[in-house]
């Protein structure tokens, strides 16, 4: 069902490059000594909700801000390995705040509005400056000055990087800030707590219903604005490089009271992955798109060829990224390298046990930069491949696979990154604003902080200040009918006293994603989907079991929550990726193909975000079109070529 | 390494330390796991096991885990009196299977500190870490004020250093590991990482005392130079932090009279 409903995306008008700085005279502004009066309340603790919660804090709002880990630090943008964009053209190699937008609005083929993504590109300098100041160790050459890397779908180095662990550092950085505001008694910081309802009062968001993971109790917290920094969705697909705990929770029982969902089909698959060993799997490890700048994709031009690696004579290898690419090489963006070691694969040239793997080779950065350059480069990758695989990368090419790594769609949300629900707010990669149909490398760490840092704190206003808001306080109705809505499918779950596994189940949805609705999608396959998630569903709600009480830390309990959003957002993602008749990014229909098996997109019908709007338990969801305006550049082909 | 000949396939014995609160007392439960892979990790190994407790019906034992690619610091676990088990510079939850023999017989506890409960079963509290940080572990910048990145030169080699000791992902192994219980490679990673870079040069001497004061009142114990930390700590940093903390602790004490050494200070 399509509606018609208007949705304001609020983009300013006038040259694209001013937008921002006049978006942001024309907010109005909250009087330094009145912020003490409102409350914002931040879930989650990643670089977007620490670096958001931080930021207003210093500003003078009361914060809360909740998280699900034992410790604010240990959020999954720790994960990041490779680096952070920004556009400050230190290498003298042409970029700029316009090329950064360009390369962006690209590599996301032509699906993202071009006003955000412009002020991100516009911001990434400043996020910079600000990591720097806090400490954060970025990579240096020897004069001092800091260093760059070249990065997927880019022909420019604008990547800052802290060896192979730059999230974490960027994480420690807007930890540490927070961590500042909690000593100086400004914030309060609640870990091992799960968000678990919106309240809204008069169609506004005025707080959050949360779980205490240790004590099971059910907690209140009004607010005067909620920001949802809660991540991707990658876990639907149960096997994704996204830690065990990420989940769609919040966004989703959001969505269920009013937010839309945007673009849900659009899903990440990062190409170079360590590949799966058996069926005890838990999750996917990645290894860094860096490794790309050095590390050559090849596999047997034969077909079946079950030499070992280094007894395949050069003439008969297919370095396949590179004959195909030749401008890009090995650095083509990642949809399109996940893509075509798929086909290679699928072509029956894939290597390893399981015959679904490519090499990364690095034989020949070895031989000419000598081992040591390649250790100081990826030597903390290297040992991580060496401990997971039992194989030495320094002596044997490493086999990859992709893997679900991010999500590119979310909540949906203005420019101001207001949701639907007016009052709610939604950071990073939990919304679906900036990336478009595939995100480029370097570019999730660059818009977490980006939102924090320098967005919210400037459109949070529009809000506070833009609204009268009447005092809240928690024993309003409101709270106890959503406290009972949690509660009550708490104790269902409990009560079922069944024979599943919630990851059992868990499992079963992840391989019906993946093999249906993951790198390739068809029609006929996203239907079958669509009733194997059906009778998923049906399965958990009626033959689960979980044990254990709920007034203690219970983690199977926790995970089976989450496992029944995920059986109902999966087939938001599946009907998206069915009504989605193109290809773009990361969502490919085989149906819609170029001769040479490129995706293709169409312009015509498709060039909008869709947002769904949620109509209750078993009923369709509405769909509501943004229509995207390219008014600076104009969609093309995306050539790699 | 060995398997099982004709499956490849081990059995293993598990010895798990089972404790319902922190103010229940806790005992070991010994569990029989056989049809371990060697390409499992460690805590695959446990998914498998509790798995197979909820197919009985019992309860499965609670473990922090996140990432899974050892950099979030949430896996714990002291397996065989080992924080993070056996192989060096290794968290628990990228210790593979294949590291172990058929008919193992494996021990596993929580992280045991006085400044971190135990939960329940495996699961510790380690908030303190986090009001150690909330004490100094900053540079005092608001949002916005930053200077352009350039303008302070960084030598690579004190931006190598920093690196080294900001590779600390806070996972308390240096803690459970030290017969005191102590966190001087924790606290001495953070403020080392800071006094090595430009940026945390102002604050240098207030944040040395005030992390001090607090990782004292938070119970931690004190350094007696047993070294445990640098040899159970999974990301390699080195002891020589401590002796950098301590020289900065004595830098600061010595210039800074201890009448205006405030920890709530204010920005």
């Amino acid at each position: 069902m399509t509606a018609n409903t208007k949705l304001d995306p609020k983009v300013p008008s006038g040259p694209l490059a001013d937008r921002w700085t006049r978006h942001k005279f024309e907010l109005k502004l909250v009087n330094p000594a009145n912020r003490r009066k409102f409350h914002v309340l931040v879930v989650g603790s990643g670089l977007a909700g620490a670096s958001a919660a931080a930021s207003l804090s210093e500003m003078g709002y009361r914060v809360t801000c909740l998280c699900i880990q034992d410790s604010p630090r240990r959020a999954h943008s720790i994960a990041a390995q490779g680096g952070i964009n920004a556009a400050k053209n230190y290498p003298n190699d042409g970029d700029s705040v316009f090329r950064l937008f360009y390369d962006t609005i690209k590599g996301g083929d032509f699906r993202a509005r071009e006003s955000n993504v412009h002020r991100l590109a516009e911001i990434s300098t400043a996020i910079i400056d600000q990591c720097v100041a806090q400490g954060v160790p970025f990579a240096r050459e020897y004069g001092g000055l800091l260093a760059n890397r070249s990065f997927g779908g880019a022909q420019v180095s604008r990547t800052f990087y802290a060896r192979g662990q730059t999230g974490q550092q960027l994480l420690l950085g807007a930890y540490s800030a927070l961590m500042r505001q909690v000593g100086l008694k400004k914030l309060t910081m609640l870990p091992r707590r799960e968000m678990l309802e919106v309240v809204l009062v008069d169609g506004v968001a005025r707080g959050v219903i949360a779980r205490n993971l240790v004590t099971g109790e059910y907690e209140r917290h009004a607010a005067d604005a909620v920001l949802l920094c809660t991540g991707g969705y990658g876990n639907v697909f149960y096997l994704s490089t996204n830690a065990k705990a990420c989940n769609v929770t919040a966004t989703w029982r959001a969505h269920r009271r009013g937010a839309y969902f945007a673009n849900p089909c659009f899903t990440q698959i990062h190409p170079t992955c360590i590949p799966v060993s058996g069926s005890h799997q838990s999750k996917l490890t990645l290894m860094s798109e860096s490794l790309r700048n050095d590390g050559r994709v090849w596999v047997p031009k034969q077909t079946g060829d079950a030499r070992a690696p280094g007894s395949i004579p050069e003439d008969e290898r297919d370095y396949y990224l590179e004959r195909k690419y030749p401008s890009f090489g090995n650095l083509v963006p990642r949809d399109v390298a996940s893509r075509s070691a798929k086909e290679q694969c699928d072509q029956g040239r894939g290597v390893g046990p399981s015959k679904m793997a490519v090499y990364l080779d690095f034989r020949d950065a070895i031989t000419r930069d000598g081992e040591d350059v390649i250790r100081a480069k990826y030597g903390n990758l290297f040992q991580m491949y060496e401990r997971i695989t039992g194989e030495n990368p320094y002596q044997v090419p490493m086999r990859m696979y992709p893997a679900v790594h991010y999500t590119m769609g979310g909540l949906w949300v203005d420019y101001n990154l207001e949701s639907t629900i007016p009052g709610l707010f939604v950071l990073g990669e939990a919304n679906f604003s900036d990336h478009g149909a595939n995100r480029l490398g370097a570019s999730a760490l660059m818009q977490g902080l980006a939102d924090g840092y320098f967005v919210i704190p400037a459109t949070i206003a529009s809000h506070i200040a833009g609204r009268k808001l009447a005092p809240i306080k928690s024993d309003h109705p409101a709270f106890a009918e959503a406290e009972n809505d949690a509660r009550s499918r708490i104790q269902r779950i409990l009560g079922m006293k069944g024979t599943r596994s919630a990851d059992s189940i868990h499992r079963e949805l992840g391989l019906t994603m993946w093999n249906q609705c993951g790198m390739a999608r068809n029609a006929a396959g996203l239907k079958s989907a669509l009733q194997t998630i059906r009778n998923l569903r049906s399965e958990f709600w009626e033959n689960l079991r979980v044990p254990g009480e709920p007034n203690e830390l219970n983690p199977t309990l926790e995970h089976a929550g989450r496992v029944a959003d995920f059986l109902e957002f999966a087939e938001l993602l599946a009907t998206d990726a069915l009504t989605r008749e193109e290809s773009c990014g990361g969502h490919f229909r085989e149906e819609h193909q170029t001769p040479d098996g490129e995706a293709q997109r169409d312009d015509a019908n498709y060039c909008h975000a869709s947002a769904w709007e949620y109509q209750g338990e078993g009923r369709p969801a509405v769909l509501h079109k943004e229509p995207l305006a390219f008014e600076v550049v104009k969609p093309s082909t995306r050539s790699y070529k | 390494m060995s398997t099982s000949p004709t499956t490849g396939r081990m059995h293993v014995t598990l010895e798990i330390w089972r404790q319902k609160s922190a103010s229940e007392p806790g005992r070991f439960v010994p569990y029989e796991l056989d049809d371990v892979s060697p390409d499992m990790s460690f805590l695959e190994m446990l998914d498998v096991l509790n798995e197979r407790l909820v197919a009985k019906g019992e309860e499965p034992i609670a473990f922090d885990h996140d990432c899974r690619e050892g950099i979030c610091g949430s896996c714990s676990l002291v397996i065989d009196g080992s924080p993070h088990g056996p192989e060096r510079e290794t968290t628990t939850c990228q210790l593979h299977m294949r590291r172990y023999r058929d008919g193992a017989r494996i021990t596993i506890e929580p992280f045991r500190a006085r400044a971190f409960p135990v939960v329940k079963d495996l699961v510790v509290d380690r908030g303190a870490f986090d009001r150690v940080i909330a004490a100094g572990g900053f540079v005092s910048v608001n949002t916005g004020s930053a200077p352009a990145a350039n303008a302070v030169l960084v030598p690579k080699d004190a931006a190598d250093r920093a690196m080294d000791a900001a590779a600390c992902i806070g996972c308390g192994a240096c803690v459970a590991a030290c017969p005191n219980g102590a966190a001087m490679l924790f606290v001495s990673a953070k403020v080392s990482h800071l006094a090595l870079l430009p940026q945390g040069g102002p604050e240098r001497d207030r944040r040395v005392l005030s992390m001090v004061e607090t990782m004292d009142a938070e119970g931690f114990g004190h350094c007696t130079n047993h070294f445990e930390c640098g040899a159970a700590c999974p990301k390699g940093i080195s002891v020589e932090n401590i002796a950098r903390l301590n020289r900065e602790f004595l830098r600061a004490a010595l210039k800074t009279p201890v009448v205006s050494r405030s920890s709530g200070s204010d920005d």
